[in-house]
Protein backbone atom coordinates (compact mmCIF):
# COMPACT_ATOMS: atom_id res chain seq x y z
CA UNK A 1 0.00 0.00 0.00
CA UNK A 2 1.37 3.29 -0.92
CA UNK A 3 0.51 5.79 1.26
CA UNK A 4 1.04 9.50 0.32
CA UNK A 5 2.06 12.60 2.31
CA UNK A 6 -1.90 13.76 1.27
CA UNK A 7 -3.30 10.59 3.27
CA UNK A 8 -1.05 11.34 6.10
CA UNK A 9 -2.19 15.41 6.28
CA UNK A 10 -6.17 13.51 6.33
CA UNK A 11 -5.29 11.20 9.04
CA UNK A 12 -3.15 13.87 11.12
CA UNK A 13 -5.84 16.15 10.82
CA UNK A 14 -8.71 13.10 11.95
CA UNK A 15 -6.16 12.43 14.88
CA UNK A 16 -6.18 16.34 15.79
CA UNK A 17 -1.96 15.76 15.42
CA UNK A 18 -0.20 18.95 13.99
CA UNK A 19 2.58 17.56 12.65
CA UNK A 20 6.07 19.84 11.28
CA UNK A 21 7.21 19.47 7.38
CA UNK A 22 9.36 17.27 8.43
CA UNK A 23 7.44 14.72 10.77
CA UNK A 24 5.24 14.19 7.85
CA UNK A 25 8.03 13.05 5.76
CA UNK A 26 9.14 10.61 8.39
CA UNK A 27 5.91 9.63 9.07
CA UNK A 28 5.02 8.75 5.02
CA UNK A 29 8.02 6.74 5.46
CA UNK A 30 7.16 5.06 8.46
CA UNK A 31 3.49 4.21 7.82
CA UNK A 32 4.26 2.86 4.38
CA UNK A 33 6.95 0.10 6.20
CA UNK A 34 4.29 -0.58 9.20
CA UNK A 35 1.28 -1.36 6.90
CA UNK A 36 3.27 -2.70 4.53
CA UNK A 37 4.26 -5.17 7.68
CA UNK A 38 0.28 -5.10 9.03
CA UNK A 39 -0.84 -6.09 5.28
CA UNK A 40 0.44 -9.99 5.71
CA UNK A 41 -2.80 -10.37 7.46
CA UNK A 42 -4.31 -10.19 4.12
CA UNK A 43 -2.89 -13.59 2.73
CA UNK A 44 -5.52 -15.46 5.92
CA UNK A 45 -8.57 -16.62 4.29
CA UNK A 46 -10.55 -15.34 7.10
CA UNK A 47 -13.81 -15.99 4.78
CA UNK A 48 -17.06 -16.60 7.57
CA UNK A 49 -14.48 -16.00 10.41
CA UNK A 50 -16.08 -13.88 13.24
CA UNK A 51 -14.25 -11.23 14.40
CA UNK A 52 -12.95 -11.40 18.41
CA UNK A 53 -13.05 -7.81 19.76
CA UNK A 54 -12.41 -9.05 23.31
CA UNK A 55 -11.10 -12.75 24.57
CA UNK A 56 -13.28 -13.02 27.49
CA UNK A 57 -17.02 -13.31 26.60
CA UNK A 58 -18.41 -10.54 28.10
CA UNK A 59 -22.43 -9.07 27.87
CA UNK A 60 -23.62 -6.37 29.29
CA UNK A 61 -22.61 -5.49 32.72
CA UNK A 62 -25.71 -3.79 34.64
CA UNK A 63 -25.55 -2.50 38.37
CA UNK A 64 -28.02 -1.02 40.59
CA UNK A 65 -28.08 2.90 40.19
CA UNK A 66 -27.14 3.94 43.70
CA UNK A 67 -25.64 7.55 44.43
CA UNK A 68 -22.27 7.56 45.48
CA UNK A 69 -20.32 10.47 45.86
CA UNK A 70 -18.29 12.23 43.06
CA UNK A 71 -14.72 13.12 42.87
CA UNK A 72 -13.80 16.57 44.74
CA UNK A 73 -14.35 19.32 42.06
CA UNK A 74 -11.82 21.21 43.62
CA UNK A 75 -9.06 18.67 43.77
CA UNK A 76 -10.17 17.87 39.94
CA UNK A 77 -9.18 20.54 38.52
CA UNK A 78 -6.07 21.21 40.56
CA UNK A 79 -5.14 19.25 37.43
CA UNK A 80 -6.39 21.68 34.19
CA UNK A 81 -3.91 23.58 32.56
CA UNK A 82 -6.87 26.72 32.74
CA UNK A 83 -9.86 26.81 35.00
CA UNK A 84 -11.99 30.37 35.74
CA UNK A 85 -15.31 29.88 38.43
CA UNK A 86 -14.95 25.94 39.48
CA UNK A 87 -14.72 24.89 35.33
CA UNK A 88 -12.12 24.00 32.79
CA UNK A 89 -11.64 26.87 30.45
CA UNK A 90 -11.38 26.92 26.63
CA UNK A 91 -11.04 28.96 23.95
CA UNK A 92 -14.22 30.97 22.86
CA UNK A 93 -16.47 28.23 20.48
CA UNK A 94 -19.21 29.92 19.76
CA UNK A 95 -19.06 33.22 18.27
CA UNK B 1 22.92 -5.15 57.72
CA UNK B 2 21.04 -4.90 54.09
CA UNK B 3 17.65 -5.58 53.37
CA UNK B 4 17.29 -4.13 49.64
CA UNK B 5 18.79 -7.44 48.06
CA UNK B 6 15.99 -9.99 49.81
CA UNK B 7 12.74 -11.33 47.83
CA UNK B 8 9.35 -10.07 49.48
CA UNK B 9 8.38 -13.04 51.18
CA UNK B 10 12.28 -13.30 53.05
CA UNK B 11 11.33 -9.78 54.14
CA UNK B 12 7.66 -10.47 55.15
CA UNK B 13 8.94 -13.24 57.01
CA UNK B 14 11.85 -11.08 59.01
CA UNK B 15 9.14 -8.53 59.91
CA UNK B 16 6.42 -11.14 61.09
CA UNK B 17 9.58 -12.41 63.32
CA UNK B 18 10.18 -8.83 64.26
CA UNK B 19 13.64 -9.21 63.10
CA UNK B 20 13.52 -6.18 60.96
CA UNK B 21 11.66 -2.82 61.36
CA UNK B 22 9.80 -1.64 57.87
CA UNK B 23 12.01 1.37 58.20
CA UNK B 24 15.39 -0.56 58.45
CA UNK B 25 14.07 -2.42 55.43
CA UNK B 26 12.48 0.88 53.58
CA UNK B 27 15.82 3.09 54.27
CA UNK B 28 18.00 -0.17 53.24
CA UNK B 29 16.16 0.29 49.74
CA UNK B 30 16.57 4.04 49.37
CA UNK B 31 20.37 3.71 50.10
CA UNK B 32 19.99 1.81 47.16
CA UNK B 33 18.59 3.70 44.95
CA UNK B 34 20.91 6.58 46.08
CA UNK B 35 23.56 4.56 45.39
CA UNK B 36 22.90 2.43 41.87
CA UNK B 37 20.03 4.52 40.38
CA UNK B 38 22.30 6.93 38.89
CA UNK B 39 23.68 4.62 36.84
CA UNK B 40 20.58 2.84 36.07
CA UNK B 41 17.95 5.23 35.63
CA UNK B 42 14.36 2.86 36.79
CA UNK B 43 12.74 5.65 38.65
CA UNK B 44 10.93 8.65 37.92
CA UNK B 45 10.18 9.50 41.45
CA UNK B 46 11.21 8.47 44.45
CA UNK B 47 9.19 9.49 46.94
CA UNK B 48 11.41 8.92 50.14
CA UNK B 49 9.02 10.91 52.76
CA UNK B 50 6.19 9.33 51.48
CA UNK B 51 7.30 5.84 51.99
CA UNK B 52 9.23 6.53 55.39
CA UNK B 53 6.27 7.57 56.70
CA UNK B 54 4.56 4.46 55.44
CA UNK B 55 6.92 2.12 56.64
CA UNK B 56 6.52 4.13 60.05
CA UNK B 57 2.80 3.01 60.53
CA UNK B 58 3.52 -0.36 59.78
CA UNK B 59 6.02 -0.22 62.20
CA UNK B 60 3.19 1.10 64.79
CA UNK B 61 0.59 -1.51 63.45
CA UNK B 62 2.80 -4.79 64.33
CA UNK B 63 3.88 -3.06 67.44
CA UNK B 64 0.72 -2.57 68.44
CA UNK B 65 -0.19 -6.54 67.84
CA UNK B 66 -2.51 -5.08 65.31
CA UNK B 67 -3.78 -7.67 63.15
CA UNK B 68 -1.63 -6.85 59.81
CA UNK B 69 -1.41 -8.23 55.73
CA UNK B 70 1.91 -10.20 55.50
CA UNK B 71 2.93 -7.93 53.34
CA UNK B 72 2.63 -5.18 55.39
CA UNK B 73 5.67 -2.66 55.69
CA UNK B 74 7.33 -4.64 52.77
CA UNK B 75 8.69 -1.66 49.81
CA UNK B 76 7.64 -1.89 46.28
CA UNK B 77 7.80 -0.05 43.08
CA UNK B 78 5.12 0.60 40.10
CA UNK B 79 5.35 1.63 36.76
CA UNK B 80 4.48 5.28 36.14
CA UNK B 81 0.88 4.29 33.88
CA UNK B 82 -0.52 3.00 37.03
CA UNK B 83 -2.44 6.05 39.12
CA UNK B 84 -1.04 7.07 42.51
CA UNK B 85 -3.22 9.53 44.81
CA UNK B 86 -1.16 12.27 45.71
CA UNK B 87 2.31 11.23 43.83
CA UNK B 88 2.80 12.40 39.99
CA UNK B 89 1.98 9.41 37.25
CA UNK B 90 3.68 10.63 34.13
CA UNK B 91 3.45 7.63 31.72
CA UNK B 92 6.89 8.82 30.83
CA UNK B 93 4.86 11.40 28.37
CA UNK B 94 5.05 15.52 28.77
CA UNK B 95 1.91 15.40 28.03
CA UNK B 96 1.40 13.55 31.36
CA UNK B 97 5.03 15.35 33.19
CA UNK B 98 2.99 17.09 35.76
CA UNK B 99 0.06 15.18 36.44
CA UNK B 100 -1.01 14.41 39.78
CA UNK B 101 -3.99 11.56 40.29
CA UNK B 102 -6.44 12.78 42.52
CA UNK B 103 -7.25 8.73 42.85
CA UNK B 104 -5.59 5.34 43.35
CA UNK B 105 -5.71 2.70 40.70
CA UNK B 106 -7.84 -0.74 42.17
CA UNK B 107 -3.78 -2.55 42.05
CA UNK B 108 -2.95 0.71 44.31
CA UNK B 109 -5.68 0.73 46.98
CA UNK B 110 -4.82 -2.89 47.07
CA UNK B 111 -0.99 -2.05 47.74
CA UNK B 112 -1.95 0.78 50.17
CA UNK B 113 -4.71 -1.55 51.46
CA UNK B 114 -1.93 -4.53 52.85
CA UNK B 115 0.23 -1.61 54.14
CA UNK B 116 3.18 -2.09 51.28
CA UNK B 117 5.50 0.99 51.34
CA UNK B 118 5.17 2.60 47.77
CA UNK B 119 9.13 3.26 47.19
CA UNK B 120 8.08 5.36 44.00
CA UNK B 121 7.04 5.40 40.22
CA UNK B 122 9.16 3.68 37.52
CA UNK B 123 10.44 4.73 33.74
CA UNK B 124 8.99 3.25 31.05
CA UNK B 125 8.41 3.62 27.11
CA UNK B 126 5.75 6.49 26.71
CA UNK B 127 2.16 5.35 27.18
CA UNK B 128 3.70 1.77 27.59
CA UNK B 129 4.40 2.14 23.51
CA UNK B 130 8.14 0.16 23.29
CA UNK B 131 10.08 -2.56 23.80
CA UNK B 132 13.62 -0.82 25.26
CA UNK B 133 12.30 2.32 27.56
CA UNK B 134 14.07 4.56 24.82
CA UNK B 135 10.57 6.12 24.39
CA UNK B 136 10.64 7.42 27.18
CA UNK B 137 10.34 11.37 27.11
CA UNK B 138 12.53 11.66 29.77
CA UNK B 139 15.53 9.06 30.33
CA UNK B 140 16.90 6.30 29.46
CA UNK B 141 16.82 3.06 31.54
CA UNK B 142 19.79 0.93 31.49
CA UNK B 143 20.05 -2.66 31.61
CA UNK B 144 21.69 -3.57 34.58
CA UNK B 145 23.40 -6.26 33.31
CA UNK B 146 25.33 -4.00 31.27
CA UNK B 147 24.73 -0.17 31.06
CA UNK B 148 25.07 -0.12 27.30
CA UNK B 149 22.42 -2.14 26.56
CA UNK B 150 18.32 -1.93 26.48
CA UNK B 151 16.17 -3.56 29.68
CA UNK B 152 13.65 -4.14 27.54
CA UNK B 153 10.07 -2.55 27.63
CA UNK B 154 7.90 -1.00 28.23
CA UNK B 155 7.87 -2.19 31.69
CA UNK B 156 11.82 -1.85 31.28
CA UNK B 157 12.12 0.82 34.63
CA UNK B 158 10.48 -2.08 36.87
CA UNK B 159 12.52 -4.95 35.54
CA UNK B 160 15.55 -3.02 35.61
CA UNK B 161 14.52 -1.65 39.39
CA UNK B 162 14.21 -5.24 40.38
CA UNK B 163 17.40 -6.61 38.87
CA UNK B 164 19.24 -4.05 40.51
CA UNK B 165 17.69 -5.02 43.81
CA UNK B 166 16.33 -1.04 43.91
CA UNK B 167 12.48 -3.10 45.38
CA UNK B 168 11.97 -5.91 46.08
CA UNK B 169 9.03 -6.16 43.83
CA UNK B 170 7.40 -3.97 40.91
CA UNK B 171 4.34 -3.80 39.14
CA UNK B 172 4.06 -3.47 35.25
CA UNK B 173 1.63 -3.68 32.70
CA UNK B 174 1.76 -5.96 29.70
CA UNK B 175 -0.08 -5.11 26.19
CA UNK B 176 1.91 -7.29 24.16
CA UNK B 177 5.07 -8.27 26.16
CA UNK B 178 5.75 -5.40 27.98
CA UNK B 179 6.23 -7.42 31.92
CA UNK B 180 7.76 -10.43 30.42
CA UNK B 181 10.00 -9.52 27.23
CA UNK B 182 12.30 -6.99 29.55
CA UNK B 183 11.87 -9.32 32.75
CA UNK B 184 13.65 -11.58 30.18
CA UNK B 185 16.17 -8.69 29.38
CA UNK B 186 16.52 -7.97 32.98
CA UNK B 187 16.74 -11.86 34.56
CA UNK B 188 13.71 -11.65 36.88
CA UNK B 189 10.39 -13.21 37.16
CA UNK B 190 7.65 -11.37 35.13
CA UNK B 191 4.16 -12.54 34.90
CA UNK B 192 1.02 -11.41 33.10
CA UNK B 193 -2.17 -12.95 34.58
CA UNK B 194 -5.02 -13.61 32.19
CA UNK B 195 -6.50 -10.79 30.81
CA UNK B 196 -9.83 -10.09 33.09
CA UNK B 197 -7.84 -11.20 36.29
CA UNK B 198 -6.64 -8.10 37.58
CA UNK B 199 -8.92 -4.71 37.36
CA UNK B 200 -7.25 -2.09 34.48
CA UNK B 201 -9.41 0.83 36.60
CA UNK B 202 -6.23 3.57 37.26
CA UNK B 203 -4.40 2.51 34.45
CA UNK B 204 -3.38 4.63 31.85
CA UNK B 205 -4.99 2.77 29.14
CA UNK B 206 -3.03 1.95 25.88
CA UNK B 207 -5.25 -1.17 24.28
CA UNK B 208 -7.40 -2.32 26.49
CA UNK B 209 -8.57 -5.53 25.11
CA UNK B 210 -5.05 -6.05 25.89
CA UNK B 211 -3.82 -4.16 28.64
CA UNK B 212 -3.38 -6.38 32.07
CA UNK B 213 -0.76 -5.65 35.17
CA UNK B 214 1.62 -7.99 36.47
CA UNK B 215 4.56 -8.35 39.03
CA UNK B 216 8.17 -8.57 38.36
CA UNK B 217 9.77 -10.48 40.99
CA UNK B 218 13.06 -12.18 42.53
CA UNK B 219 11.57 -15.44 42.41
CA UNK B 220 7.96 -17.25 41.94
CA UNK B 221 6.66 -17.43 45.37
CA UNK B 222 6.67 -13.45 44.86
CA UNK B 223 4.79 -13.80 41.88
CA UNK B 224 2.26 -15.94 43.30
CA UNK B 225 2.02 -13.21 46.55
CA UNK B 226 1.77 -10.26 44.15
CA UNK B 227 -1.23 -12.24 42.21
CA UNK B 228 -3.31 -13.10 45.95
CA UNK B 229 -2.36 -9.01 46.72
CA UNK B 230 -3.90 -7.69 42.36
CA UNK B 231 -6.13 -10.57 41.60
CA UNK B 232 -10.03 -9.82 41.52
CA UNK B 233 -13.22 -8.32 40.26
CA UNK B 234 -13.86 -5.04 40.66
CA UNK B 235 -16.84 -3.49 39.43
CA UNK B 236 -14.86 -0.65 38.30
CA UNK B 237 -13.73 -2.07 35.56
CA UNK B 238 -16.55 -4.36 33.47
CA UNK B 239 -13.71 -6.51 31.87
CA UNK B 240 -12.27 -7.61 35.13
CA UNK B 241 -13.91 -11.84 34.93
CA UNK B 242 -16.07 -12.15 38.24
CA UNK B 243 -14.50 -15.21 39.15
CA UNK B 244 -12.94 -16.90 42.88
CA UNK B 245 -9.46 -15.89 43.33
CA UNK B 246 -7.42 -18.45 44.44
CA UNK B 247 -4.54 -18.58 47.01
CA UNK B 248 -1.46 -18.84 44.33
CA UNK B 249 1.09 -19.79 46.61
CA UNK B 250 -0.70 -23.48 46.83
CA UNK B 251 0.99 -24.10 43.53
CA UNK B 252 4.24 -23.77 45.22
CA UNK B 253 5.72 -26.78 46.10
CA UNK B 254 4.11 -29.13 44.14
CA UNK B 255 5.44 -32.16 41.60
CA UNK B 256 5.70 -31.63 38.15
CA UNK B 257 5.48 -35.35 36.95
CA UNK B 258 2.85 -36.33 34.34
CA UNK B 259 2.83 -32.56 33.65
CA UNK B 260 2.20 -31.74 29.08
CA UNK B 261 4.57 -29.54 27.77
CA UNK B 262 4.40 -28.30 23.97
CA UNK B 263 7.56 -26.74 22.23
CA UNK B 264 6.11 -25.05 19.21
CA UNK B 265 8.50 -25.85 16.32
CA UNK B 266 7.78 -21.66 15.21
CA UNK B 267 9.56 -20.50 18.26
CA UNK B 268 12.64 -22.48 18.12
CA UNK B 269 13.62 -21.60 14.50
CA UNK B 270 15.00 -19.39 11.96
CA UNK B 271 15.65 -15.79 13.96
CA UNK B 272 16.03 -17.01 17.18
CA UNK B 273 19.68 -16.42 18.85
CA UNK B 274 21.47 -19.98 19.60
CA UNK B 275 22.83 -19.37 22.95
CA UNK B 276 18.85 -18.73 23.37
CA UNK B 277 17.91 -21.65 21.88
CA UNK B 278 19.97 -23.64 23.69
CA UNK B 279 19.03 -21.94 27.31
CA UNK B 280 15.38 -22.89 26.22
CA UNK B 281 16.08 -26.88 24.84
CA UNK B 282 18.16 -27.22 28.70
CA UNK B 283 15.04 -25.90 30.31
CA UNK B 284 13.19 -28.17 28.67
CA UNK B 285 14.97 -31.24 29.15
CA UNK B 286 15.30 -30.32 33.03
CA UNK B 287 11.10 -30.24 32.56
CA UNK B 288 11.69 -34.07 30.84
CA UNK B 289 14.04 -35.34 34.03
CA UNK B 290 11.23 -34.13 36.72
CA UNK B 291 8.56 -36.45 34.54
CA UNK B 292 7.05 -33.80 32.62
CA UNK B 293 6.13 -34.48 29.35
CA UNK B 294 7.91 -32.31 26.53
CA UNK B 295 7.02 -32.84 23.38
CA UNK B 296 7.46 -30.38 19.83
CA UNK B 297 3.94 -29.12 18.03
CA UNK B 298 2.77 -26.89 15.30
CA UNK B 299 1.06 -23.60 16.91
CA UNK B 300 -0.44 -22.27 14.06
CA UNK B 301 -1.21 -18.71 12.87
CA UNK B 302 1.51 -16.99 15.04
CA UNK B 303 3.50 -15.34 12.22
CA UNK B 304 0.03 -13.66 11.89
CA UNK B 305 0.26 -12.50 15.72
CA UNK B 306 2.50 -9.25 15.35
CA UNK B 307 0.63 -7.48 12.33
CA UNK B 308 -2.62 -8.18 14.14
CA UNK B 309 -1.34 -6.72 17.02
CA UNK B 310 -0.39 -3.82 15.50
CA UNK B 311 -3.24 -2.89 13.80
CA UNK B 312 -5.91 -3.40 17.33
CA UNK B 313 -3.51 -2.09 19.69
CA UNK B 314 -3.08 0.94 17.63
CA UNK B 315 -6.78 1.50 16.57
CA UNK B 316 -7.46 0.91 20.36
CA UNK B 317 -4.67 3.57 21.35
CA UNK B 318 -5.58 5.74 18.91
CA UNK B 319 -9.61 5.98 20.49
CA UNK B 320 -8.10 5.84 23.84
CA UNK B 321 -5.16 9.10 23.39
CA UNK B 322 -8.40 10.94 22.19
CA UNK B 323 -8.89 12.10 26.05
CA UNK B 324 -5.57 14.16 25.61
CA UNK B 325 -6.57 17.21 24.33
CA UNK B 326 -5.24 19.99 26.56
CA UNK B 327 -8.74 20.85 28.31
CA UNK B 328 -9.01 18.28 31.91
CA UNK B 329 -5.61 17.86 32.48
CA UNK B 330 -2.45 17.15 31.17
CA UNK B 331 0.03 19.54 28.55
CA UNK B 332 -1.90 22.40 27.26
CA UNK B 333 0.09 24.33 24.02
CA UNK B 334 0.99 27.68 25.03
CA UNK B 335 0.25 29.46 21.38
CA UNK B 336 -2.65 28.39 19.38
CA UNK B 337 -5.66 29.70 16.89
CA UNK B 338 -9.02 28.17 17.89
CA UNK B 339 -10.23 25.20 19.60
CA UNK B 340 -9.49 22.85 16.81
CA UNK B 341 -5.61 24.03 17.02
CA UNK B 342 -5.19 23.71 20.60
CA UNK B 343 -6.34 20.54 20.66
CA UNK B 344 -4.24 20.10 17.39
CA UNK B 345 -1.40 21.95 18.84
CA UNK B 346 -1.40 20.46 22.48
CA UNK B 347 -1.40 16.79 21.06
CA UNK B 348 1.95 17.50 18.70
CA UNK B 349 3.96 18.70 21.37
CA UNK B 350 3.18 16.53 24.12
CA UNK B 351 3.45 13.54 22.26
CA UNK B 352 6.89 11.97 21.14
CA UNK B 353 7.90 9.83 18.09
CA UNK B 354 5.88 6.35 18.82
CA UNK B 355 2.89 7.48 19.87
CA UNK B 356 2.15 10.12 17.18
CA UNK B 357 3.04 6.84 14.77
CA UNK B 358 0.52 4.51 16.73
CA UNK B 359 -2.09 7.02 17.16
CA UNK B 360 -1.77 7.41 13.31
CA UNK B 361 -1.73 3.82 11.87
CA UNK B 362 -4.62 3.50 14.56
CA UNK B 363 -6.16 6.03 13.28
CA UNK B 364 -5.89 4.75 9.60
CA UNK B 365 -7.09 1.30 10.60
CA UNK B 366 -10.22 2.67 11.60
CA UNK B 367 -10.81 5.47 8.73
CA UNK B 368 -13.54 5.41 6.37
CA UNK B 369 -12.73 2.74 3.50
CA UNK B 370 -9.95 0.82 5.63
CA UNK B 371 -12.11 -0.25 8.64
CA UNK B 372 -12.09 -3.51 7.01
CA UNK B 373 -9.31 -4.31 5.08
CA UNK B 374 -7.41 -3.50 8.41
CA UNK B 375 -9.15 -3.40 11.70
CA UNK B 376 -12.18 -5.92 11.43
CA UNK B 377 -9.57 -8.32 9.84
CA UNK B 378 -7.08 -8.15 12.57
CA UNK B 379 -9.60 -8.86 14.88
CA UNK B 380 -11.03 -12.34 12.45
CA UNK B 381 -7.49 -13.31 12.22
CA UNK B 382 -7.68 -12.83 16.36
CA UNK B 383 -10.34 -15.58 16.43
CA UNK B 384 -8.14 -17.60 14.08
CA UNK B 385 -5.29 -17.12 16.50
CA UNK B 386 -6.58 -17.90 19.60
CA UNK B 387 -7.80 -20.76 17.51
CA UNK B 388 -4.83 -22.05 17.37
CA UNK B 389 -3.81 -22.24 21.02
CA UNK B 390 -7.09 -23.99 21.81
CA UNK B 391 -6.10 -26.85 19.61
CA UNK B 392 -2.59 -26.92 21.77
CA UNK B 393 -4.41 -26.78 24.78
CA UNK B 394 -6.57 -29.52 24.23
CA UNK B 395 -3.62 -31.92 24.67
CA UNK B 396 -1.34 -30.25 26.19
CA UNK B 397 -0.79 -28.01 29.95
CA UNK B 398 1.54 -25.23 29.25
CA UNK B 399 3.43 -24.11 26.13
CA UNK B 400 6.88 -23.63 26.42
CA UNK B 401 9.35 -21.02 24.41
CA UNK B 402 11.85 -18.09 24.31
CA UNK B 403 10.12 -14.86 25.67
CA UNK B 404 12.45 -13.59 22.79
CA UNK B 405 14.06 -14.29 19.81
CA UNK B 406 17.31 -12.56 21.03
CA UNK B 407 18.64 -11.09 24.27
CA UNK B 408 18.96 -7.43 25.02
CA UNK B 409 20.27 -5.55 22.36
CA UNK B 410 22.94 -2.56 22.07
CA UNK B 411 20.88 1.20 23.45
CA UNK B 412 20.65 2.56 20.33
CA UNK B 413 20.27 -0.60 18.39
CA UNK B 414 16.82 -0.43 16.57
CA UNK B 415 15.56 2.98 17.10
CA UNK B 416 15.26 3.99 13.30
CA UNK B 417 13.61 0.93 12.22
CA UNK B 418 10.18 0.74 13.73
CA UNK B 419 8.95 -2.62 12.42
CA UNK B 420 12.78 -4.69 13.19
CA UNK B 421 11.59 -2.82 16.89
CA UNK B 422 8.19 -4.75 16.80
CA UNK B 423 9.78 -7.94 16.08
CA UNK B 424 11.31 -8.15 19.60
CA UNK B 425 8.29 -9.01 20.74
CA UNK B 426 7.50 -11.88 18.41
CA UNK B 427 6.79 -14.87 21.19
CA UNK B 428 4.84 -12.94 23.52
CA UNK B 429 2.43 -11.12 21.56
CA UNK B 430 0.18 -13.74 20.48
CA UNK B 431 -0.29 -14.47 24.35
CA UNK B 432 -1.91 -11.52 24.47
CA UNK B 433 -3.82 -11.53 21.46
CA UNK B 434 -5.63 -14.79 23.22
CA UNK B 435 -5.45 -13.21 26.51
CA UNK B 436 -3.78 -15.78 28.15
CA UNK B 437 -1.87 -15.93 31.50
CA UNK B 438 1.98 -16.40 31.38
CA UNK B 439 5.55 -16.11 33.18
CA UNK B 440 9.16 -15.00 31.70
CA UNK B 441 12.08 -16.41 34.42
CA UNK B 442 15.50 -16.87 33.49
CA UNK B 443 17.25 -19.83 32.08
CA UNK B 444 20.64 -19.01 31.70
CA UNK B 445 22.92 -16.25 30.06
CA UNK B 446 24.07 -15.92 26.46
CA UNK B 447 28.03 -15.45 25.70
CA UNK B 448 28.15 -11.83 26.80
CA UNK B 449 26.49 -12.56 29.91
CA UNK B 450 23.06 -11.41 29.59
CA UNK B 451 20.50 -12.81 30.53
CA UNK B 452 17.58 -15.62 28.44
CA UNK B 453 14.32 -15.74 29.38
CA UNK B 454 11.72 -18.53 28.91
CA UNK B 455 8.35 -18.05 28.61
CA UNK B 456 5.76 -20.65 30.12
CA UNK B 457 2.03 -20.02 28.72
CA UNK B 458 -1.15 -21.44 30.67
CA UNK B 459 -4.98 -21.62 29.74
CA UNK B 460 -7.08 -18.78 29.99
CA UNK B 461 -7.51 -18.40 34.33
CA UNK B 462 -4.75 -21.62 34.87
CA UNK B 463 -2.12 -19.21 36.24
CA UNK B 464 -2.20 -22.24 38.67
CA UNK B 465 -0.17 -24.39 36.01
CA UNK B 466 2.61 -22.15 35.27
CA UNK B 467 3.08 -21.13 39.06
CA UNK B 468 3.53 -24.76 39.96
CA UNK B 469 5.75 -25.48 37.00
CA UNK B 470 7.91 -22.21 37.15
CA UNK B 471 8.07 -22.86 40.98
CA UNK B 472 9.57 -26.48 40.53
CA UNK B 473 12.07 -25.11 37.80
CA UNK B 474 13.15 -23.07 40.13
CA UNK B 475 13.74 -25.14 43.06
CA UNK B 476 15.22 -27.54 40.35
CA UNK B 477 17.94 -25.08 40.04
CA UNK B 478 17.27 -23.54 36.85
CA UNK B 479 16.48 -19.96 38.03
CA UNK B 480 20.19 -17.76 38.61
CA UNK B 481 21.27 -16.89 41.39
CA UNK B 482 23.93 -15.08 39.93
CA UNK B 483 23.68 -10.74 40.46
CA UNK B 484 24.62 -8.28 38.26
CA UNK B 485 27.55 -6.01 39.47
CA UNK B 486 26.62 -2.42 39.79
Amino acid sequence: MKITREEVERVAHLARLNLTEKEKEQMTRDMEAIIGFADQINSCDIHDVKPTAHIIPINNVFREDVVVASMDREQLLENAPNQEQGCFSVPQVVE
Amino acid sequence: MSYYDKTAHALADLLAKKEASSVEITKSCLERIDMVDPKVNAYITVDAEGALAQAAKADEARTAGEAVHPLAGVPIAVKDNICTKGLATTCASRMLEHFVPPYDAFVTRRIREAGMVILGKLNMDEFAMGSSTENSSFFQTKNPWNLDYVPGGSSGGSAACVAADMAPLALGSDTGGSIRQPAHYCGVVGMKPTYGRVSRYGLVAFASSLDQIGPLTKDVRDAALALNLICGHDPMDSSSAPLEVPDFTASLGQDVAGMRIALPRAFMGEGIQREVKEAVLAAAARFEAMGAVVEEVDLTMTDMALPAYYLISSAEASSNLARFDGIKYGHRAKSYDNLLDLYKQTREEGFGTEVKRRIMLGTYALSSGYYDAYYKKAQQVRTLIKGGFDEIFAAYDLILTPTGPTTAFKLGAKTADPVAMYLNDICTVPVNIAGLPAISMNCGFDDLGLPIGLQLVGKAFDEHSILKAADAYEKAGGLSLDKPRL
